[in-house]
């Protein structure tokens, strides 16, 4: 397995680009730990694939290069890169059976027999496939022949990393976990570099150590799952990630406090340095809000809503409101006990976000 | 190697190009400068062979008598296709499979064995010599092609979309007209274009079926090769203008030549 | 697609049946009647049983022409599929010219046959034709209307000229069907050149394959225009094909019994054929 390194790497579909509109993936900067999972999330359209076919070398990158453990690679094939690429659905040969199908990318380097038997019987064995690998391929259900088409990634003993570009498209919804689980499993075992490509955020959180969050074009957070829920970078993985996702309200700032619609919200910490003319908006999810009686709050009184809808999911609650005309989302306990049109809710300041230009502002303690 | 494959592509469009080239060289000369010397280009360019053709009846009557028969084939294979398509691709019914089998037989039918019983057949029915009898013998062959084409592109489109549409209070006539129709219009305009093209080319029968008022353009142009001893210019201008037709259409489906050609069924 | 049991079907397909029947079946009754039966003019018959299939099945002209047929179909089938699937794996798969190669390609599909036929004729003419001429002035001693060999040959490039677009384009279907991840992931796998064509192009193509044999087989079996334009089925009988010698029978001499008979036992020739061909090639496919 290799550390991965994208270095200022952009790409265009134009030949000739005019501005940053034109690009795919503008300028970036990023490295892929060895032996680390890595989820690349995003809407359609945000570059993630064109991402994905960078590192693999199915696509040449307009700039910037791709460097494999010190080695600059963005000349090289894909077939020189050793990498493993799973598609969106099941791509594997027709016509050969499963332990032909591991055996091909063996065959085509020209290596010896009894390794290749060898190699595939392994490999068989740790995606779970041993017992149909005389079967023909094309009659096997589309979870096997994904995790075929794993298999002939990691037949490779020189593998430097296993691609996933949303593997789990074709696969019945109810499966779904059980691949995305043994996918976890092997990486678990065997700590491949594995960099997953999707636009569904609980296959990405429940995948990855680190996830990226792609949006238009750019990277706009890296971390954990944690980070991302806790402390979003960006609006758009605020909103992006959650269900609902983080309610994202315009304000303006005094001293400690923000202004919605003219109700007065305490942060839990200054922002003396925001920059001039930017769009300030205030982002705070769900989960942290919460309903008050009046008389209570830390100063009294909890900021008046009208209650537009409140839907039951049965362990939780999700209750649509409007603050001085401001719809926000709030995720309460399934015992709270919402009645009548107006209620009052209380921010949680460590939760509270500033984001100008849609970027997070740190704030000062 | 890998540089020079367009030349693949390139050289057998030039292979193709030739005779049509030749042909229309010819139709620019006069007879007599066809039979007398070899040159690659009209010596003396004259325009007098298309000229009989549009001012002379026998001619350009013989255009318009294919066209009028190859259209209304075209018209009555896909109008009866289509509601015998929509029947195989959403129903099993008694015999299902086994229609759709003798329905392609008919396909596989040499014209040739037809030529006689149609003849006597049609003379039966009154039918000699009319666009009907050329448009309804053509039918044998179109109708199973057409039907064959549209299932193919119909079985693309899902059942629950007529299921809704029933719920949606339409009836099978309206939903047919209003919803099936526009999803498959690239099916039809495929199957129109595969009974055009078969309709247009055919002769053996077309010449069978037909003596002077329905005579088709390709009947009149070999009774001018044997009768009137070979007047190539005017044979050479004739056979020109029937490639336009067809070059027209093609121009009109250019889009779905590719996907078309495999019939909906790839 | 589950389809619901409904003999009210029926009635969508009368229309069809009896279009096709009208044309089909009485046509075809005639033809059986007609060969099983004797007349001596004056619409008077006389039922003869297997007779004239026996004389026709014995006669040596009708193994002549059932031999060259056999040969012709033959040659052509050789030719025209791997040249059509040759040409198109040439194609480029996107772009402008994609559009412009398949328009120039399917001209020649919709000439009308006997204009192919004509057109051909003339090309080929020794003295003022294009072929003809260049042929001979090569130093081939090249008259198609007068040496047998020749017109196989004129007969035979007509025949590539006419039709292997239809396998170039049935061809150049089912090979854009293949999405591009099948040749992505080859190229992961280091797939030689002839590995992706084996692996990945010709099992994809196999529908398309199958309908372009198919069709090819049976349209060439069962020729006649353009042959018959070209050389009349000359010279002497050297090209005279199977349709060119029923009609010959049938309408030439009207000698209907031996007509018939021979019309059924080509009828069912192709059919056999076909469907031997079909089951050959379906032979790994799971559904039709």
């Amino acid at each position: 397995m290799a550390r991965i390194e994208l270095q200022n790497i952009a790409h265009s579909y134009f030949a000739n680009p005019a501005g940053p509109e034109d690009f795919a993936v503008k300028e970036l900067d990023l490295t892929w730990d060895d032996g680390g999972a890595y989820a690349l999330l995003g809407p359609s359209g945000c570059g993630k694939t064109t991402l994905l076919n960078i590192i693999s070398g199915l696509l040449t990158p307009s700039r910037g290069q791709v460097v494999f453990d010190g080695r600059d690679v963005t000349q090289e094939k894909p077939e020189q890169r050793n990498i493993a690429q799973v598609f969106q659905f099941p791509v594997i040969y027709d016509t050969m059976t499963v332990r032909q199908n591991l055996a091909f990318p063996l065959k085509n380097r020209g290596v010896p027999h009894n390794e290749i038997a060898a190699r595939v019987t392994e490999i068989a064995r740790m995606i779970e496939l041993e017992s149909v690998l005389d079967h023909k391929a094309r009659n096997l259900n589309a979870e096997q022949k994904q995790k075929i088409s794993l298999g002939r990634g990691l037949v490779r003993s020189d593998v430097n990393a296993i691609l996933f570009d949303e593997p789990l498209t074709v696969i019945d919804p109810h499966l779904k976990w059980q691949l995305r689980s043994q996918l976890k499993k092997l990486h678990r075992d065997f700590a491949f570099t594995m960099v997953y490509v999707t636009h569904d955020q609980t296959e990405a959180l429940t995948f990855a150590d680190k996830v990226v969050v792609m949006y238009e074009g750019e990277i706009v957070q890296i971390g954990t799952p944690e980070d991302l829920f806790e402390r979003p970078s960006h609006t758009f993985v605020g909103y992006f990630i959650g269900s609902p996702g983080m309610n994202v309200a315009p304000v303006t700032i005094e001293g400690r406090r923000a202004i919605l619609g003219g109700h007065a919200i305490e942060l839990a910490r200054g922002y003396p340095d925001l920059p001039v003319g930017a769009r300030l908006e205030l982002g705070v999810r769900p989960e942290f809000i919460r309903f008050v009686d009046t008389g209570e709050g830390a100063n009294g009184e909890g900021l008046p809503v009208t209650v537009k809808r409140v839907d039951d999911i049965g362990r939780f609650k999700i209750a649509k409101v409007e603050l001085a005309g401001v719809p926000l989302s709030i995720v309460a306990e399934e015992d709270t006990v919402i009645d009548g049109d107006e209620a009052h809710i209380v921010f949680d300041p460590d939760h509270v976000h500033i984001y100008a230009d849609s970027h997070l502002v740190e704030g000062a303690r | 190697m890998k540089r020079l494959i367009w030349l693949v592509p390139t050289v057998y469009i030039f292979f193709l190009m030739l005779p049509i080239y030749w042909l229309l060289n010819m139709s620019f000369k006069t007879t007599n400068e066809i039979l007398g010397s070899f040159t690659l280009w009209p010596e003396k360019f004259t325009v007098e062979n298309y000229i009989t053709i549009f001012t002379d009846p026998t001619w350009y009557n013989g255009y318009i008598n294919s066209l009028a028969y190859v259209t209304l084939n075209t018209v009555i294979s896909v109008s009866v296709a289509l509601p015998a398509a929509y029947a195989f691709s959403r129903h099993r019914f008694l015999g299902d499979k086994h229609l759709f089998f003798w329905l392609l037989t008919n396909r596989m039918a040499p014209p040739a064995v037809f030529a006689l019983p149609f003849f006597q057949l049609y003379s039966a029915m009154n039918l000699f010599d009319t666009y009907f009898a050329v448009a309804l013998a053509h039918a044998l062959f179109n109708v199973p092609l057409a039907v064959w084409i549209l299932e193919g592109f119909m079985s693309g489109v899902p059942r629950e979309i007529d299921e809704t549409a029933y719920i949606d209070g339409y009836s099978l006539p309206r939903f047919f007209v209003k919803i099936f129709m526009p999803m498959i219009a690239s099916g039809i305009g495929v199957t129109a274009f595969f009974c055009f093209m078969f309709s247009w080319v055919e002769l053996l029968l077309a010449k069978t079926l037909t003596s002077v008022a329905a005579k088709p353009i390709a009947a009149i142009m070999t009774r001018t090769s044997s009768t009137s001893g070979y007047e190539l210019g005017l044979l050479a201008a004739a056979g020109a203008l029937t490639i336009i037709p067809g070059a027209v259409v093609i121009y009109f489906v250019r889009n779905y030549i590719a996907k078309g050609f495999a019939l909906g069924r790839v | 697609m589950n389809k619901t049991w409904n003999n009210k079907a029926w009635f969508m397909v009368l229309p069809v049946l009896a279009l096709v029947a009208l044309n089909a079946v009485i046509p075809l009754m005639t033809v059986v009647n007609y060969s099983v039966q004797e007349t001596f003019g004056n619409n008077v018959f006389f039922f003869e049983g297997v007779k004239w299939y026996d004389e026709v099945l014995h006669s040596e002209r009708f193994h002549a022409s059932l031999f060259r047929q056999l040969v012709f179909t033959g040659i052509i089938l050789a030719i025209e599929i791997p040249l059509g699937v040759a040409i198109a794996l040439a194609m480029p798969r996107k772009g402008p010219w994609v559009s412009v190669c398949l328009v120039l390609m399917a001209l020649p599909l919709l000439i009308p046959w006997n204009v192919v036929g004509a057109i051909w004729n003339i090309f080929a003419l020794p003295e003022i034709g294009l072929l003809g001429h260049s042929l001979n002035a090569l130093g081939f001693d090249y008259n198609y209307t007068r040496q047998p060999f020749a017109a196989w040959f004129t007969l035979i490039l007509m025949d590539v000229w006419h039709w292997t677009s239809l396998v170039v384009l049935l061809a150049y279907a089912g090979l854009s069907s293949i999405a591009d991840a099948y040749y992505q992931a080859a190229k992961i796998d280091s797939a030689s050149r002839w590995a992706v064509f084996r692996y990945i192009q010709l099992p994809k193509m196999k529908r398309v394959l199958t309908i372009a044999v198919l069709l090819r087989f049976m349209d060439s079996f069962m020729i006649y225009t353009e042959p018959f334009v070209l050389t009349g089925g000359g010279p002497g009988n050297s090209t005279t094909l199977l349709s060119i010698d029923l009609v010959k029978i049938a309408l030439g001499q009207f000698d209907l019994g031996p007509a018939a008979a021979m019309s059924m036992i080509y009828f069912l020739i192709v059919l056999l054929l076909s469907w031997v061909f079909y089951t050959l090639m379906m032979r790994d496919e799971d559904q039709i």
